[in-house]
C-alpha cells in the first residue's frame, strides 16, 4: 500500500516537470519578456529603457536557461527557468502585478472557493445519482423518455444563461437573497445559496444523462438477473446490486475533480462576487497577469495529479477486484 | 409438480414482435431430471426465463399457464411472483463468473436469499450460509463468505450459485446450461453435486442444456425443443434407443465419435429458420430428411409412439436411421518422411511485472517446454482443459506471440530466429482458424476482401481479375455460394462464417492449419458440417492439422495423433487410439473418464479429480498434477517425471512408468 | 470586376470541412455496413429534424464564409482601390438590416429609442423624451399605436407566404420521392414520405414548415422593423444572430481538424504497438489534460494575443486580424482537447490487437500499417464519429463561457459570446435590456440542442453499446 502510494507519487514528478516545461515555453520562448513588458506598459510608453526596468523589476531580465556570467550553482539558479518555473515546485509563486504575494493570496482565496464548490459537488453528485437511478428505474416508460428529452435540453443551455437568469429572477425580480456579495462571517450562506443551486442546475444534465447510460449497462447484465431471480424487490436490485457496480466508472469521472474544486469556478465566483481562486484567476487573465496564471496552471495540474492518485485509491473502496 | 401449458413467449424486435416460444408444455415431478433439449436460438432458454417471469424488456409472456403445485404463476401479482423465485423455484445459469456481482461478498449474496425467504437471526443466518456451503462441497465456508467471487474458480462460483439456489430450499430447480462453460473434469462434479442433492431434497430439476452427454447424464426424461415448439418428449431409455423426430435422430448421427471415423458426418443441411421467418407447417420440414407435401402445409399434432414418448411428426417411419454418412476415406497412407511441423521445448512465459521500477518477479509459464511432430497431411489434436496453455502454444507456433524458447521448424526451417522479413515468406505455409466466428472476421471487408488478404499480402504478383477467380473458387470448395462474395460477414451465420474463416486460410494454400476449437462455438449440426468440411480438405489438399480442442468426440474422429497438455507441458502423447483407449497418463485418466457419453451406457466409472487447475504462474513442485492425483507418490512431489515412451511412440511423464 | 474576393483562413477551412464531409458521404454510399449506420440515423425522425436545422445554420455559416472587398469609387488612376471593409454574401443579402442604424439600444417592435434625448421640436422648444427611431415602424407615421395590429397583418402575409412556399417544397419532394420509388401517378397522391421505411422525409418537411413558419414573417417583419431590436450602437440583434452563426460553426467544427489526427495518430499508435511508444504518449496526454482546461486555453489565447498585437503589419484589414485569432482560438482548443478521445481510441485499439482477425492479418504476415489501416481504423471509426458530434455542441458552449473569459473569439467578432458578454452589463439598467441577452441565448440554445440530438441520434446509431 504504502509502496504503491510512494511509486504513484513519484510517477506524479515526471508530469509536473513535464507541465512547468510546457507552461515555461508557453510563457516565456513564445513571447519573450520584451513583448509582455510591451503589453504591460501600453504602446505609449515604451521606451527601451522602460522595458529594461519593467524587466528587471520582476526578474524577467535574466537569461532562460544557463546564466555565463554568473558564478558556481547560480550559473543555474540565477534564470528565469529556475526563478520563475522551478521555484514553483517548493510553493515559491512569486508576486503577481499588484505586487502581492501569490501563495499568500491563494491560501486566503481557498476558503470562499470550497465554501461553493464543494456543496456544489457534493449535492450535485446527490441530485443527479438520484435522477439518474429513478430515469433508469423507469427504463422505456415515457417518464425516461421525457427525462431524456430533459436533460437533453438542460444541457444544451449555456452555463452563462443559468447564472444570468438565476440571479435576475431570484435576486433582482423575487429579491430572496442578494445577487453578489461574500461575507466571512456565519452570515455567509445567503449569499452560498444562488451559486451552488445553479451550479448543481447547470451540471444536472450531462450528468444525469451519462449516470442513467451507466445505471442501464449494469441493468443489462447477468448479476441482476441472478438477483431478480432470487425474488429480490426490484429497490433492493437497484440500491444494492446495480449501484454499487455503477459506482465504479462514475467514481472514475468524479473524485478526479475533488481537488480541483480548490480551484474554484472560474463563472459562478465572478458572477458573483465570491472572492476565490476563481475570481482571482479570472482577474489575472483580465488583467494578463502572467504570473498568477502561470503559478494557478501549476497548481491545477498539482491538484489534478492528486485526483488521479485518489481515484485509483477509490477504485480500491468500491471494486474488491482491484488490490494496490 | 410444475406443470407449463402452451407457454408462448413473444419478443420485440425492432418494431416487430417474434414469438420465440410456441406453444411449449411439458411437466416436471418431483425428484424428476426434466431436460430441454434443443440447439442455441431454439426458445429453451426463454421457456426457463418465462416460467421465472424473468424475461428482459423487451420479452412478453404471450399466453400459457405455469402452476407450481397448484398455483398458477402467470397470474400471481409481482410481489407473490417475488416469494415463489429463490423460494419455491430457484434457477442457475451458464456463465457463472457473470452471474455473481463481483463487489459483493459470498455471504452477502447468499444472505440475501436467507433474509427475503425465511427468518434467520444474524448468527442462525450465517450457520445456515456454511451448511449450505458445505452442501454444495465447499469445505472452508466460513472463510470462502467473506471472500469475493473474483476469488473463487469457475467451479467454484458455479457451486456458490447452486448454494444460492438451495438457500430458498426450493422444489424446483431451473438449470440453464449449467455445465457448459466449465471443464469436463469440473463438469463432473456439478453434475454429480446436482444429483446427489436432488436425490437428498427430491426437487424437480428443469436442466436446459445442448449437450447430449449431459442429458444422458442426468435426465429422465427430454423433451427436444426445434424452432420454438417441442417436438417430441421422451422417457430416457425410448429416447436414447430409439429417437423417434427426425431432428433427434439427426442430432445424434451428427455427433463426432470413433466409430464414424472413416465416413462422413450426417450434417442437417441449412439452418434453424429465424424468429421472424417460420414456415407454415412444421417448422422442420425444410431441413428434414423424410419431408413430405403434407409437412409443409400442416403443423404436426402429438403422436404417441409408445407409452410416455410422444413426438410431432408426420412421418411415421421407424427410427432406423439409414447410414447417411458416405465413406469420407480415411487417408492412413499419407504419412511421409519429413514432418511439416517439429516443435521441440518450446516455452512461452509471460513476466508478471512489480514493484516501483516495474521489475519481473516473476513468470506466467503459459507454454512451458512442449515438445512434438507433425507429419505432413495428418492431424495431430492438442487437448486440455481451459487454461493449459493450448491456445498460446498455438499462436507461438505462428511467431503471433513472443517464444521464450525452443525451436519450432515448419517444413523445414526454423521459424524463432527468423527475421521479420524471412518470417513473412514462411507465413504461407502455416494459417489459423479461431475459434469466435464473430471475432474473426472484420465487420467492415466484404467476404472476397477477406477471403483475398493473404493473397494480397502473400500471393505475390495477381491481378485483381485472377484474385476474383480465386477467391471464387475457394468459396465453392468450401461450400459457400459465389454469390456471397460481395456480402458483409454479418450477413452469415457461425457457421458460414466459419467456412469463411477456413477460405481465408486455405486461400494460400497452406501445408499446416492450426485450429483453435473451430467448432466449440457451433451446434452440433454446424459442427458436423465443418469436420466433414476439414475432412475432406485434407484429403483433397493434404494439409495437416493442429487441431486444439477440448472436446473428445471431435478427436476420436478427427485426429490421427493426440497430444494431451497440463499447465504448460505435455503429459501424454500418442497415436489415438494409444491415447484415448489405452491412457497412461493419470490425468488422461481422468479427463476421458469424465467426458459424458451421449448413450444409454458406456458411462464408466468417473475418476473424481480433487479441486482445478492450480495457476501457472505458480505451478506445484514436482510434477505438476501431483496435488490432484490419486496415486502420487513421494517422488511425485519432488521432481517432474521424465519422458517415457513404449515402442509405439507412445510417451508418457509420469513417475509411474519410469 | 466591382469586387476583390478575400479568402479567409476560416472560410477556407469551412469549405474544406465541406468537400471532406460530402466525400464523407460519398464512400459511405460505396460501403455497406456504414451505410446501414447512417441509414439508421435517417430513419430516425428525431435525426433527420434536428439534420434538417444544422443544414440550415450551416447554409446561413457558408453564405457568410464567402467574402469581398468592394470596389471603392475610382481615384483618378485607372488601378482599382478596393475598400478596407470585408463584406461577405450574407452581409449583402441582409444589406437593409446591416445597414439600418438606430443611435442605441431600442426594444423589439419599438418606433421609439431606448434612452431619452434632448429633441428639438419643430418650434425650437427642446423637451426631454425619447426619440423616433430612423428606420424602425417608420411607415406608420404618427400612428405608432398601430404596431401590434400592423405586425400581426404582416406576421400573417408571412405565415401564408410560408404556407405556399411548404407546400411547393412538399409537392416537390413528394414528386421526386414518387418517381424514385416507381410509383403510378394514382398511388402519388398519397404521401409517400409518410412511408416509414427509408428516410424520415416527414420530419425533414415538419422541421421545415417549422422553419418557414419563422423565417418568412420574420424577413417580412425586418424590413419594417428591428424585429430583436438594436443593441449599444444601434445595430440590429437579429443581424448579429445571423452573423454569429458563422463563428459558432467554426468554433465548432475547425477544432476537430486539429483533434482527428492528433487523436487518430497517438491513439492507434499507442494502443497498438504498445510498450515505450504507449508510455511516451500516455506521458503526453496526461501532462496536457492535466493542466485545467480554461486555464490553458486562456494562457494561450494571450500568449497569440501578443504575437498579434505586437505584429500588426501582418494583417490587411481587421477582419483578417479578427481571423486569425478565431483560427488561433481552434486551434489552442483542438490542442486541447484530442487527449479524451486519443484515450478511448488507444483503449479500443488495444482491444482490437488481440481480435482474432487481427491475428489472422499477422498470420499472412500483413504489415503493421496493412493492419492499421485495414483492420484498426475502419473499427474506431464510430468513436470518432460519435465524438466529433457530441463535441461539437460543448465547443460550441465553450465559446461563450471563453468569451466571458476574455480569451474568446476577438471582441470586434460578432458571436454568440460577444453578444451575450456585451449584454451582461446592461442587465443593471433599469428597465432591462433583455432582447440581446434573449437573442443569443435562444439561438444558441437552438443550435446546441439541434446539434445534440443529432449526437444523440449518431450515438445510438453506432455505438455497439447502446440497446
Amino acid at each position: 500500500m504504502s509502496a504503491w502510494f510512494f511509486r504513484r507519487c513519484l510517477y506524479a514528478i515526471p508530469i509536473l516537470i513535464g507541465v512547468n516545461l510546457l507552461t515555461f515555453v508557453l510563457f516565456f520562448v513564445v513571447n519573450t519578456p520584451d513583448d509582455m513588458a510591451r503589453m504591460q506598459l501600453g504602446v505609449k510608453r515604451v521606451t527601451p529603457e522602460a522595458i529594461q526596468k519593467w524587466k528587471a523589476e520582476r526578474g524577467y531580465d535574466l537569461p532562460y536557461f544557463w546564466n555565463g556570467d554568473a558564478q558556481g550553482h547560480q550559473v543555474i539558479s540565477k534564470t528565469i527557468f529556475f526563478q520563475k518555473s522551478v521555484r514553483m515546485f517548493v510553493g515559491d509563486f512569486g508576486r503577481g502585478e499588484d505586487g502581492r504575494d501569490i501563495l499568500r493570496e491563494i491560501s486566503n482565496r481557498m476558503g470562499p472557493s470550497l465554501a461553493i464548490a464543494l456543496p456544489t459537488f457534493i449535492l450535485g453528485l446527490l441530485v443527479t445519482i438520484v435522477c439518474a437511478l429513478t430515469l433508469a428505474f423507469f427504463r422505456a416508460t415515457s417518464l425516461d423518455f421525457w427525462g431524456v428529452v430533459l436533460c437533453v435540453g438542460m444541457m444544451s443551455i449555456s452555463a452563462l444563461f443559468y447564472i444570468i437568469g438565476g440571479q435576475y429572477l431570484v435576486s433582482k425580480t423575487l429579491r430572496l437573497v442578494p445577487i453578489s456579495g461574500y461575507s466571512e462571517t456565519l452570515d455567509a450562506w445567503r449569499f452560498l445559496v444562488l451559486p451552488v443551486v445553479i451550479g448543481v442546475i447547470s451540471g444536472l444534465g450531462a450528468s444525469t444523462r451519462w449516470y442513467r447510460t451507466i445505471f442501464l449497462e449494469e441493468v443489462g447484465k447477468d448479476y441482476v438477473r441472478t438477483a431478480r431471480a432470487k425474488g429480490l424487490p426490484e429497490t433492493v436490485v437497484f440500491y444494492r446490486h446495480v449501484l454499487r457496480n455503477a459506482m465504479i466508472p462514475i467514481l472514475t469521472g468524479v473524485v478526479v475533480v475533488i481537488p480541483s474544486l480548490f480551484m474554484g469556478s472560474l463563472l459562478t465566483e465572478s458572477f458573483f462576487g465570491i472572492p476565490g481562486l476563481g475570481s482571482y484567476t479570472i482577474d489575472a487573465i483580465h488583467a494578463q497577469d502572467f504570473a498568477v496564471v502561470r503559478s494557478m496552471v501549476f497548481i491545477g495540474s498539482v491538484l489534478y495529479i492528486v485526483g488521479l492518485i485518489l481515484t485509483d485509491l477509490s477504485y480500491t473502496l468500491v471494486d474488491p477486484r482491484i488490490r494496490l | 409438480m410444475l406443470t407449463v401449458r402452451d407457454v408462448r413467449v413473444a419478443y420485440t424486435l425492432g418494431g416487430l414482435e417474434l414469438t420465440a416460444v410456441d406453444g411449449v408444455s411439458f411437466d416436471v415431478a418431483a425428484g424428476e431430471t426434466f431436460a430441454l433439449l434443443g440447439e442455441s436460438g431454439c426458445g429453451k432458454s426463454a421457456t426457463a426465463l418465462a416460467i421465472m417471469r424473468l424475461l428482459p424488456a423487451n420479452g412478453r409472456i404471450l399466453g400459457g399457464s405455469v402452476c407450481l403445485g397448484e398455483e398458477e404463476l402467470l397470474a400471481l401479482p409481482e410481489c407473490a411472483m417475488r416469494r415463489v423465485r429463490g423460494g419455491r423455484m430457484a434457477m442457475i445459469f451458464q456463465e457463472p463468473s457473470t452471474s455473481l456481482n463481483p463487489v459483493l461478498t459470498i455471504g452477502v449474496q447468499i444472505g440475501e436469499v436467507l433474509a427475503q425467504h425465511g427468518e434467520f437471526p444474524k448468527a442462525e443466518a450465517r450457520r445456515r450460509m456454511i451448511e449450505l456451503l458445505a452442501l454444495v462441497g465447499i469445505s472452508d465456508g466460513a472463510r470462502r463468505l467473506d471472500e469475493f467471487p473474483y476469488q473463487l474458480s469457475g467451479g467454484m462460483k458455479q457451486r456458490v450459485m447452486i448454494a444460492m439456489a438451495l438457500a430458498g430450499t426450493p422444489e424446483v430447480l431451473i438449470a440453464d446450461e449449467p455445465t457448459t462453460a466449465l471443464d469436463v473434469t469440473v463438469q463432473a462434479q456439478i453434475l454429480d453435486l446436482m444429483t446427489k442433492l436432488q436425490a437428498e431434497r427430491g426437487m424437480g430439476i428443469l436442466l436446459i442444456t445442448h449437450d447430449l452427454g449431459v442429458v444422458a447424464r442426468m435426465a429422465h426424461r427430454i423433451g427436444v425443443m426445434y424452432a420454438g415448439e417441442l417436438v417430441e418428449i421422451a422417457p430416457r431409455r425410448e429416447f436414447f434407443e430409439a429417437p423417434a423426430h427426425p431432428y433427434a435422430q439427426a442430432l445424434f448421427s451428427a455427433l463426432p465419435d470413433a466409430m464414424r471415423r472413416d465416413e462422413e458426418l450426417c450434417t442437417i443441411p441449412g439452418q434453424v429458420p429465424g424468429l421472424g421467418e417460420m414456415p407454415p407447417g412444421c417448422r422442420f420440414a425444410d431441413r428434414c430428411p423424410h419431408v413430405m407435401p403434407v409437412c409443409r402445409e400442416q403443423s404436426p399434432d402429438w403422436r404417441t409412439v409408445e407409452n410416455g414418448h410422444v413426438v410431432r411428426c408426420h412421418w411415421q417411419g421407424g427410427s432406423a436411421g439409414e447410414p447417411c454418412g458416405k465413406k469420407g476415406g480415411d487417408n492412413q497412407a499419407a504419412v511421409s518422411g519429413e514432418p511439416i511441423l517439429a516443435v521441440s521445448d518450446l516455452k512461452v512465459h509471460f513476466p508478471i511485472r512489480r514493484g516501483i521500477l516495474q521489475s519481473t518477479v516473476g513468470h506466467v509459464k503459459a507454454v512451458d517446454g512442449i515438445s512434438f511432430e507433425l507429419p505432413a497431411g495428418r492431424t495431430l489434436a492438442l487437448v486440455g482443459e481451459s487454461g493449459c496453455g493450448k491456445t498460446t502454444a498455438g499462436k507461438a507456433i505462428l511467431q503471433l506471440l513472443p517464444v521464450t524458447a525452443g525451436s519450432v521448424r515448419l517444413a523445414g526451417t526454423e521459424l524463432t530466429s527468423l527475421s521479420p522479413r524471412q518470417l513473412r515468406a514462411q507465413r504461407r505455409l502455416a494459417q489459423m482458424i479461431f475459434q469466435d466466428p464473430f471475432a474473426s472476421l472484420n465487420p467492415r471487408l466484404r467476404v472476397s476482401e477477406i477471403v483475398a488478404e493473404g493473397m494480397r499480402a502473400l500471393g505475390g504478383k495477381m491481378s485483381t481479375v485472377e484474385r476474383q477467380v480465386a477467391v471464387v473458387e475457394l468459396l465453392q470448395q468450401v461450400g459457400l455460394d459465389a454469390a456471397g462474395s460481395g456480402r458483409y460477414p454479418h450477413e452469415f451465420s457461425g457457421g458460414q462464417r466459419q467456412r469463411i474463416a477456413i477460405a481465408r486460410a486455405l486461400a494460400v494454400r497452406p501445408g499446416l492449419i492450426i485450429c483453435d476449437e473451430p467448432t466449440s462455438a457451433l451446434d452440433v449440426s454446424v459442427q458436423a458440417q465443418i469436420l466433414n468440411l476439414l475432412k475432406s480438405l485434407q484429403n483433397d489438399f493434404g494439409v495437416a492439422y493442429l487441431f486444439i480442442t477440448h472436446n473428445f468426440g471431435v478427436v476420436e474422429y478427427l485426429a490421427h495423433e493426440v497430444a494431451v497438455m497440463y499447465l504448460g507441458r505435455l503429459v501424454e502423447c500418442g497415436s489415438v487410439d494409444d491415447v484415448l483407449r489405452r491412457a497412461k497418463h493419470p490425468y488422461t485418466q481422468a479427463l476421458l473418464s469424465a467426458v459424458l457419453v451421449p448413450r444409454l451406457e458406456g458411462q464408466g466409472e468417473v475418476i473424481r479429480l480433487q479441486g482445478e487447475i492450480p495457476s501457472p504462474a505458480n505451478p506445484p513442485a514436482g510434477c505438476h498434477f501431483h496435488q490432484r492425483c490419486a496415486q502420487a507418490m513421494p517422488v511425485c512431489r519432488q521432481r517432474y517425471p521424465e519422458v517415457t515412451a513404449t515402442e509405439s511412440g507412445h510417451t508418457v511423464a509420469c513417475h509411474l512408468y519410469a | 470586376m466591382n469586387f476583390q474576393i478575400v479568402l479567409l483562413w476560416s472560410d477556407a477551412l469551412l469549405w474544406l470541412l465541406l468537400v471532406s464531409v460530402l466525400g464523407f458521404a460519398g464512400l459511405v454510399l460505396r460501403s455497406e455496413p456504414l451505410r446501414a449506420a447512417w441509414g439508421k440515423i435517417g430513419a430516425s425522425r428525431k435525426g433527420m429534424a434536428a439534420a434538417t436545422l444544422l443544414v440550415v445554420f450551416v447554409l446561413i455559416a457558408l453564405l457568410d464564409s464567402l467574402h469581398y472587398r468592394p470596389r471603392l469609387p475610382d481615384m483618378a488612376e485607372g488601378r482599382p482601390v478596393y475598400g478596407v471593409e470585408v463584406y461577405s454574401l450574407l452581409d449583402v443579402v441582409l444589406t437593409q438590416a446591416r445597414t439600418r442604424l438606430e443611435k442605441t439600444y431600442s426594444a423589439p417592435f419599438a418606433t421609439r429609442l431606448y434612452a431619452k434625448e434632448n429633441i428639438e421640436q419643430a418650434d425650437g422648444r427642446r423637451v426631454r423624451d425619447y426619440p423616433r427611431l430612423k428606420h424602425g415602424g417608420t411607415h406608420l407615421g404618427d400612428a405608432e399605436d398601430g404596431v401590434a395590429a400592423d405586425a400581426f397583418v404582416t406576421a400573417l402575409k408571412g405565415w401564408a407566404l410560408a404556407l405556399a412556399l411548404w407546400i411547393l417544397l412538399a409537392a416537390a419532394l413528394t414528386a421526386a420521392l414518387a418517381w424514385r420509388r416507381g410509383m403510378t401517378v394514382r398511388d402519388s397522391w398519397r404521401p409517400p414520405w409518410r412511408c416509414r421505411d427509408g428516410l424520415a422525409w416527414d420530419a425533414v418537411l415538419w422541421t421545415l414548415a417549422l422553419i418557414l413558419l419563422l423565417a418568412v414573417p420574420l424577413a417580412l417583419l425586418s424590413a419594417d422593423y428591428h424585429v430583436f431590436g438594436t443593441d449599444k450602437v444601434g445595430q440590429s440583434v437579429l443581424y448579429q444572430v445571423l452573423k454569429s452563426v458563422r463563428t459558432a460553426l467554426v468554433i465548432g467544427l475547425v477544432p476537430t481538424l486539429v483533434t482527428l489526427p492528433l487523436a487518430l495518430l497517438f491513439g492507434l499508435l499507442a494502443g497498438y504497438f504498445g510498450g515505450w511508444l504507449d508510455d511516451v504518449i500516455q506521458y503526453l496526454y496526461t501532462v496536457l489534460s492535466s493542466i485545467p482546461g480554461v486555464l490553458l486555453i486562456a494562457a494561450a489565447v494571450l500568449m497569440i494575443q501578443v504575437v498579434i498585437d505586437t505584429h500588426p503589419d501582418w494583417f490587411a484589414s481587421a477582419v483578417e486580424r479578427a481571423d486569425l485569432r478565431l483560427l488561433a482560438l481552434c486551434f489552442i482548443l483542438g490542442l486541447t482537447s484530442w487527449t479524451g478521445l486519443c484515450r478511448l481510441l488507444r483503449g479500443e485499439a488495444m482491444k482490437l490487437r488481440e481480435l482474432d482477425y487481427v491475428q489472422a492479418a499477422r498470420a499472412f504476415g500483413v504489415g503493421h500499417t496493412g493492419i492499421l489501416t485495414r483492420h484498426v481504423l475502419p473499427n474506431v471509426m464510430h468513436i470518432v464519429i460519435i465524438s466529433v458530434v457530441m463535441g461539437f455542441s460543448s465547443l460550441v458552449l465553450s465559446e461563450a463561457v471563453l468569451s466571458y473569459v476574455g480569451v474568446g473569439v476577438d471582441p470586434n467578432m460578432t458571436s454568440f459570446g460577444t453578444m451575450i458578454n456585451n449584454a451582461r452589463l446592461e442587465l443593471g439598467r433599469e428597465p432591462v435590456v433583455w432582447w440581446s441577452l434573449l437573442a443569443a441565448m435562444a439561438s444558441m440554445f437552438i443550435l446546441v440542442l439541434a446539434a445534440n440530438l443529432f449526437a444523440d441520434v449518431v450515438r445510438d446509431a453506432f455505438d455497439p453499446r447502446t440497446v
